[in-house]
């Protein structure tokens, strides 16, 4: 291993078992039962296939043939979606899992934040869960009574760092536990996503915390769904995608194939015969789906350029007065609007009634609309006083990304769920 | 790190390195046994001193169990009390330490450190609560005037021994207790059955010492810490023989433990 090399992984995989009853653990029922029965089993194999049958179990790779390097001082951003491995990266590299094939070395004092405020114990003080937390993070009690005022002082409780945490505010007590985590000093860093904690103010305090570190000239890998975080912290960013390894570049490219993927099963919604109401009929919704800039179906889309909604759906018979529609609501359930493809009464006039046949509506967001968060599709197709013919509320969701956006220098969340590139005039008077 | 297959060395270093996890989350566990509880750590006197009465009275009096050849009758309470001492903080740090995985599952699957440390800090917990209690044995051995012996001394060797045997099964079970969750049920009706199978109410006197019984016996790790404890400081029975099964089955409980468990360590983030 080169002297520069810290972290080596090679062709890591993880294998996860899945109980068909969504089990996370088995009963010694369920050995006596398999016990019980294999010698029945001797007698009827070849019959189903042996993965199968053997304890009805399967199986799925949650991470798969992972290899990369990474030099001393290096800050490595890890994306991808939900599920797509990377937390289970982390965990092998922080050693709390062992990984079925392939292996990793790394060199140097590992603090892995997978979580603030692991071991936090509620019936504990503030001070009590400082050095309880601190000590299993690793960090040795002359260690943790040398920086304790300093973090007393980040986390803002002081005044009640003698009250037992579970009276705390949630906020109060995120803060505290980021805290501890902050004052970690590793040589090599392994933080999960716990920049998504506190409000704005904390938010900003933690991100200034963790570029610190990363000047320091120590080891990190950051994983986030925070694609300024990223940008602003990393040099250079992995994918992964589905287990696997995506690409691994500077992050600025990174990030925009990350954005610009289209993963295909997401950022659309297909309806089955069964999930349409019977009253729907004559109409029949087929598919929702949200298109980026280049046409591609994506879940993710960026606040800088438009997107487009699509509703695909058949009309079995001709429909008088129909206008097919969309809400768009934030994951809190504000409306941010509601539209139909009719709304412009000329268009009305021209299209009474719609002859059977398969049909798009599709209406264009303009760029530079929404803010940064994730929204909810809803769709309506309906004739006005005549009848609704179908509604679903919450057909998909989707993330914005506000990279680029109007006052993404300052890395503050911003209120509301627009953002829009207004003209400002600034007067001396 | 890479997939671990097979029986894996103990590197019981890596616990020594860590020594200071073992004594944070010990402490942990003793402060919040007593938070908020009006009558705090007094609570490990009461336990054993009620029992001690309990005891007393219907085993003592009503059925009229006998104490060890050499320890005057009327010592029943103190005869009972010197056994509940090591047996309740075996059955404290035996029921702690089978369901520390699990109650610590949110640290088995956010951080590392060496799985072992869980169950022992469990296990050392237990000596806190015999502290105290042994405070009251002090008390109750001046009221009922037990000279003092230099055989005194030997409790300390008995009390490791103790807590090695809770740690031993205690290893067994919380790995056990991680796949199967059935093991915390059985935990109760398991202490219940053992400390009938010690002599902790009635005299290892009752026991035939002819043929294998007294042998049979002693395989119970807590006759010999029991039977020592007795002897020691009332002057009972002596544990000559009944101690080295004893000591032979800690140890081969401990060392099975410990290495059933180093394997079944790495599943348990998956597991638990």
């Amino acid at each position: 291993m080169a002297s520069d090399v810290v972290i080596r992984v090679d062709g890591l995989g993880k294998q996860y078992r899945i109980g068909t009853l969504g089990m996370s653990y088995r009963t010694l029922r369920d050995t006596v039962i398999e016990v019980a029965r294999a010698p029945l089993n001797l007698f009827r194999k070849s019959e189903l296939e042996p993965a199968e049958r053997k304890n009805g179990h399967t199986t799925i790779w949650a991470l798969k043939d992972i290899s990369f390097e990474v030099n001393r001082g290096q800050v490595l951003g890890i994306i991808g979606r939900n599920g797509a491995g990377k937390s289970t990266l982390l965990k092998i590299l922080s050693r709390v899992t062992d990984p079925t094939e392939g292996f990793g070395e790394i060199q140097g004092r590992v603090g892995s934040l997978l979580e603030v405020g692991t071991g936090f114990h509620p019936e504990l003080t503030g001070r009590e869960n400082i050095f309880l937390n601190g000590a299993i993070l690793g960090m040795h009690r002359t260690e943790i009574a040398r920086k304790f005022d300093e973090i007393v002082d980040f986390s803002e409780v002081g005044a009640f760092i003698d009250t037992p945490v579970k009276r705390y505010s949630s906020g109060m007590y995120l803060r505290l536990a980021f805290a501890v985590a902050a004052h970690l000093e590793p040589e090599i860093l392994v933080v999960d996503e716990v920049l998504a904690v506190g409000d704005a103010e904390f938010q900003r305090k933690c991100l200034g915390k963790m570029s610190d570190v990363a000047q320091q000239g120590r080891t990190v890998l950051f994983v986030s769904h925070n694609m300024s975080a990223i940008l602003r912290l990393t040099q250079e960013t992995i994918v992964i995608e589905k287990g696997k390894m995506g690409m691994r570049a500077p992050t600025p490219q990174a990030v925009d194939y990350y954005l610009s993927q289209g993963y295909s099963q997401e950022g659309q919604r297909f309806w089955t015969a069964e999930e349409v109401p019977s009253e729907a009929a004559p109409f029949c919704p087929v598919a929702v789906r949200l298109t980026n800039i280049q046409g591609r179906v994506v879940d993710t889309v960026r606040s800088v350029e438009p997107c487009a909604i699509e509703f695909e759906y058949e009309l079995q018979s001709a429909v008088t007065g129909l206008r097919v529609g969309v809400y768009l609501m934030s994951t809190r359930g504000e409306y941010v609007f509601t539209s139909f493809d009719t709304d412009e009464t000329d268009r009305f006039e021209r299209l009474p009634t719609r002859a059977a046949g398969r049909y798009v509506s599709r209406c264009i967001l303009p760029a530079d609309f929404l803010n940064e968060g994730r929204f909810v599709i809803g769709v309506n197709a309906s004739s006005y006083r005549v009848k609704r013919y179908f509604q679903d509320e919450k057909a998909l969701t989707f993330t914005v990304d506000a990279i680029g956006a109007p006052g993404m220098q300052w890395p503050e969340p911003r209120m509301g769920a627009v953002r829009p590139r207004l003209d400002w005039e600034i007067e001396v008077l | 790190m890479r997939p671990a297959r097979g029986w894996i060395p103990l590197n019981l270093s890596a616990l020594w390195a860590y020594r200071e996890l073992v004594y944070f989350l010990t402490w942990r566990d003793i402060k919040v046994r007593y938070k908020q509880a009006a009558l705090g750590i007094t609570w490990a006197i009461i336990q054993p001193v009620i029992s001690m009465i309990i005891f007393t009275l219907i085993f003592g009096r009503l059925a009229g169990l006998k104490t060890d050849a050499n320890i005057p009758q009327s010592w029943y309470p103190i005869f009972s009390f010197a056994a509940l001492l090591p047996w309740q903080m075996f059955q404290g740090a035996l029921q702690r330490a089978g369901i520390s995985l699990v109650g610590n599952a949110n640290l088995l699957t956010k951080v590392y450190f060496p799985r072992l440390i869980i169950p022992f800090s469990a296990v050392a917990a237990g000596l806190v609560d015999f502290g105290a209690a042994f405070l009251v044995l002090t008390g109750l051995m001046i009221y009922y005037g037990v000279p003092f012996q230099w055989n005194m001394f030997w409790i300390l060797p008995l009390v490791i021994l103790a807590l090695l045997s809770s740690l031993a099964v205690g290893l067994w079970l919380s790995a056990l207790n991680v796949q199967y969750r059935d093991v915390q049920q059985m935990i109760p009706f398991l202490l219940q059955a053992w400390m009938y199978a010690s002599p902790v109410v009635y005299s290892i006197d009752m026991i035939p010492a002819k043929g294998p019984w007294r042998f049979l016996y002693s395989l119970n790790p807590m006759t010999g810490v029991i039977q020592g404890f007795r002897w020691a400081l009332l002057g009972g029975t002596p544990p000559n023989e009944s101690m080295i099964a004893s000591v032979l089955m800690v140890l081969l409980l401990l060392i099975s433990g410990l290495f059933y468990f180093r394997r079944m360590e790495r599943t348990f983030a998956d597991m638990v």
